[in-house]
């Protein structure tokens, strides 16, 4: 396979990668990986410099739609990236020390913990029972449109949300992925906001989260222009036009077997680390 | 849009919206660029990604990159376009902070400039 062949078969791969993850919101990059990893035979650490722009490509993309709609909510989104970009300087770092089958097992266990998060009913407006008066401070608290007109929501428990976007962060440098699953978790599980609000914000948080372990990862030589070329331009292709005909869609049967699909991944991932095949 | 009554949030959320729209578009086109490029010099060699050496040094920095680029060496330009994705979220947190500093809201700077700084040691502190 010469380079023009590789270019447009990783093109076409992430095209569908981009396009399935907008189509049923689990996102394009967690699946990038594997795809170059295991498909094309490409090394963990170029694949993972390839996903993180594309990452920051598609959240950049996406929330440049979210935010006018006003349902991100930029005050919360500010101050956990306090958490999520501190966090993915460790994750970077970690990323160039620890072994390749190690990374391939902690995606694998990941892959398999977004397959899992996605089969969840999310109630649309959670019940907060006790508000964080800190976060009152910080005035999190907001409004958000609904069809009834806009509707506000408070603000659980901040300190559990801080720690696991630090979690989230320190996933995100590790793996060269946006690790919306663990941000969603901490968002809508921890803090209690209501769901649209949830997923916009931890969109919009991505981004700026990839940036911070992008600068760590170009200096070590993790970003290949040449494999990163087809990778994100495939994946901004693929979530721009999921993203437009995503109203149309009915999408429940589609996240079932891209669940299966990321599942099969994860299982793959952790075998081939184990078999030192990766 | 917690406090819609501000003038400056709406006016935010327009610029922070078409600020990333551009700077993904202008990324986007600099890689095709580059893209196009690279395949014409090299689209018949056999590429290698099979094991990890690191990128060549020259594009491991912002100075080596932007100045492969400006020779129009086909790698440099590719490298540049995601560089500028890269300071897309980046451009965006300084608006938010100066969003915030007209609101006058100091906290909020201060939580801005925290993630800034984060940022920017992550493009030229951390090499």
């Amino acid at each position: 396979m010469n380079t023009l062949e590789f270019t447009l078969l990783v093109g076409l791969g992430s095209f569908l990668a981009g396009l399935l993850g907008a189509l049923t919101g689990l996102g394009g990059g967690a699946v990038l990986v594997p795809l170059l990893a295991l498909g094309f035979g490409v090394n963990i650490r170029y694949a993972m410099g390839a996903s993180l722009v594309s990452v920051i490509a598609t959240s950049s993309g996406a929330a440049a739609a979210y935010v006018r709609e006003g349902y991100s909510n930029i005050r919360i989104g500010m101050f956990l990236e306090i958490a999520t970009t501190i966090g993915a300087l460790v994750g970077a770092y970690l990323a160039t020390r620890i072994s390749t089958p190690a990374i391939g097992t902690v995606f694998g266990l990941m892959l398999l913990y977004s397959a899992f998060v996605s089969g969840r009913n999310q109630p649309e407006h959670p019940v907060v029972r006790r508000p964080d008066p800190m976060a009152a401070r910080l005035r999190m608290p907001g409004t958000y449109p609904t069809d009834e007109g806009p509707r506000s929501y408070n603000v659980a428990s901040l300190a559990s949300g801080f720690s696991l976007m630090f979690g989230a962060g320190t996933l995100s440098g590790l793996l060269g992925i946006g690790s919306g699953a663990v941000k969603v978790l901490a968002l809508d599980q921890a803090m209690k906001l209501p769901f649209k609000v949830s997923t916009t914000t931890s969109n919009f948080m991505i981004g700026v989260t990839a940036a911070a372990s992008a600068g760590i990862y170009l200096h070590r030589g993790f970003i290949a222009p040449g494999l990163a070329m087809p990778v994100m331009l495939g994946v901004l292709a693929g979530s721009l036009l999921g993203a437009k005909i995503l109203l149309r869609a009915r999408t429940q049967w589609l996240r079932r077997i891209f669940a299966l699909v990321i599942i099969a991944l994860g299982i793959q991932m952790i075998y081939k680390a184990f078999t030192g095949r990766l | 849009m917690n406090h819609g009554s501000t003038w400056s949030d709406e006016k935010t959320e327009r610029l922070i919206g078409n600020l990333l729209r551009a700077g993904v578009l202008a990324s986007a086109l600099i890689v095709l660029a580059g893209g196009v490029l690279y395949l014409v010099h090299e689209g018949r060699i056999h590429p290698d990604y099979g094991t990890f050496q690191g990128e060549s040094a020259y594009l491991t920095s912002v100075n080596g990159v932007v100045s492969a680029a400006l020779k129009l060496d086909s790698r440099g330009l590719m490298q540049l376009g995601l560089m500028l994705l890269v300071l897309t979220p980046i451009a965006r947190v300084i608006l938010a902070a100066y969003a915030f500093f007209r609101e006058g809201d100091k906290t909020y700077v201060v939580v801005s400039l925290i993630v800034l700084a984060v940022l920017i040691y992550s493009l030229v502190g951390s090499g």
